[in-house]
């Protein structure tokens, strides 16, 4: 065979299987959206579930969704923060960075419900956390600090080392270059990373069964004081997640509507995380463009 | 002469086993353009590094000798490399601008150090711009990203950086050598208007360069100091064999 064919056969095989992927993500996409965007009503994205009866919705499940994200990313950012800009601006290569690089490795590599189990026993049993939203943020911690921890890493490293010198040129010290001129240059790149970590957070369910719990309280969306126990932002209480709620319906879901709700729930979900996709692209632009040339 | 504002002695630089430089002694007057010349690997940039303590950077080295800056030894245990970094300041061979506005990047070292008062950067920003040669390419878009600007742009601007913090010694590690002949004549006409004002030492591959702008060269070799003297004598009449053949193109 001359290598004229060679290349073409290399390249439709190529074409081919991209082309697969592409039709296997589409047809995931049209199916859930098809079938879920005609359960979708204002009604539907707010009111409570009901357990026996029509006509529920997912308002409590999706506010929990997102006030989980924010409560696991005000605790998981700030951590991983820190640690990537110990490992990739500070640390030198020893026994010590390695270890920690190989912890994140495997912590990274966890099956997300063996990171549920181990919350349900340290944070719900043992610190009697019990079901609640801590628990779950805590879980999810765990889950999302490997990850974030790797993707701010290698923001940081996307900087080039001449910017690191040029600030250290200029009497700056080394904390100074990495907050005043690394850490801007970077931020797009960051925000990215955290936006992503997002979407695959909001999707979570398996870590979230066993902490933040399977059950929805109804919710006072008047009462805003966190110590109250049907106040929205009581960290104490038990929130099942939408993600959590999909996989519950569709398991021992005993409403007659269960298809339809399983099916809004599932379009509701994919579309945040799309959005979370496409604000980071939009985001991360618009911020580089402001903080290179404000 | 005039008084010798960074002194060199013995200096030995190690990364790891290798020795890299091998004994160097080398004062710098104050004022004037030293430039450094050798062939590629000869230490010449190494040497430039430990000036201002860049070398801390890389794991592995070792330096032995002291390097003297108004007589304080910048390598004392309780030397503070901010301090000394803020009179010996640097410029590198990639021009490297922050990614933050031309405005911005000039007064960075200042604005870091406290400078608040608008009316007092903006007279920085004009005078060191002015002193870079680049004031009036780029004084009608100082908010626009640096980034923008031609690399030569970029340069000069890199070196309005320097002078803003006030330095008394620049160092430049081949400023030139990713620039455009235009660009390149550009700075060398900016440093041969700041030689009066500092003590510029650069380490440069292209020897009329060197010939054209400075006032004494020193010829670097395999680690060693070969030869310093005026411009002048190195290009007409070395001392040294190792030197003319250099000089002369017959290797390196």
């Amino acid at each position: 065979m001359d290598s004229k064919k060679q290349n073409k056969i290399a390249i439709g095989t190529l074409y081919g299987i991209a082309g697969l992927v592409v039709l296997i993500l589409l047809a995931l996409l049209g199916y859930i959206l098809a079938s879920g965007l005609p359960q979708l009503s204002w009604h539907f994205l707010t009111a409570p579930a009901k357990a026996f009866l029509k006509g529920g919705g997912v308002g409590v499940q999706l506010f929990n969704s997102f006030y989980l994200l924010i409560l696991a990313m005000a605790i998981s950012f700030p951590i991983a923060l820190g640690a990537a800009i110990y490992l990739y601006e500070y640390a030198r290569d020893n026994w010590i960075t390695t270890t920690i690089r190989t912890a994140i490795e495997i912590l990274s590599s966890l099956p997300s419900v063996v990171v549920g189990l181990f919350g349900f026993l340290f944070f719900v049993v043992k610190l009697r956390l019990g079901f609640s939203i801590l628990s779950g943020a805590f879980a999810l911690t765990f889950f999302n600090l490997p990850l974030l921890t790797r993707s701010i890493e290698d923001s940081l490293r996307t900087i080039d080392l001449e910017q690191r010198e040029g600030g250290l040129a200029l009497g700056l010290s080394r904390w100074e270059t990495i907050t005043r001129v690394i850490l801007p240059a970077a931020v797009p790149s960051i925000l990215t990373g955290v936006i992503l970590s997002a979407g695959r957070v909001f999707g979570e369910a398996a870590a979230l069964i066993y902490t933040a719990g399977q059950s929805a309280p109804a919710l006072n969306f008047a009462d805003w004081n966190p110590f109250n126990i049907s106040s929205p932002l009581n960290p104490m209480r038990p929130a099942e997640t939408l993600a959590v709620h999909i996989w519950k319906i569709n398991s021992e879901g005993i409403m007659p509507d269960a298809k339809a709700i399983s099916s809004g729930s599932s379009a509701v979900l994919i579309i945040a995380i799309l959005l979370f996709n496409f604000a980071a692209r939009y985001v991360g632009k618009r911020l580089y463009k402001r903080l290179t040339s404000a | 002469m005039s008084e010798e504002i960074l002194t060199t002695q013995d200096l030995h630089l190690y990364y790891g086993e290798k020795e890299a430089l091998k004994g160097i002694n080398l004062n710098f007057d104050a004022k004037g353009i030293t430039a450094l010349i050798g062939p590629s690997g000869c230490g010449k940039s190494t040497y430039l590094r430990t000036l201002n303590r860049m070398n801390d950077l890389i794991p592995n080295v070792t330096i032995t000798g002291t390097i003297k800056f108004k007589g304080e030894n910048l390598y004392a245990p309780n030397a503070d490399t901010v301090e000394i970094r803020k009179e010996i300041g640097m410029v590198f061979q990639q021009p490297n601008p922050f990614p933050f506005s031309i405005y911005d990047n000039v007064i960075y070292g200042l604005r870091i150090a406290g400078e608040k008062d608008k009316e007092k950067l903006d007279a920085v920003v004009e005078k060191s711009l002015r002193q870079a040669a680049v004031w009036d390419e780029v004084k009608d878009h100082l908010h626009e990203s640096a980034l923008a600007l031609s690399g030569g742009q970029q340069q000069r601007v890199c070196i309005a950086r320097v002078l803003a913090v006030s330095p008394e010694i620049i160092l430049l590690d081949e400023p030139t050598s990713a620039l455009d002949p235009v660009s390149s004549s550009q700075i060398e006409a900016t440093l041969l208007n700041l030689r009066h004002d500092y003590t510029i030492i650069i380490v440069t591959h292209n020897l009329q360069q060197a010939s054209r702008i400075a006032d004494r060269t020193a010829f670097f070799m395999n680690g060693e100091l070969v030869e310093v003297d005026q411009t002048k004598n190195i290009f007409m009449n070395p001392a040294k064999k190792q030197t003319e053949d250099y000089i002369s193109g017959r290797f390196g």
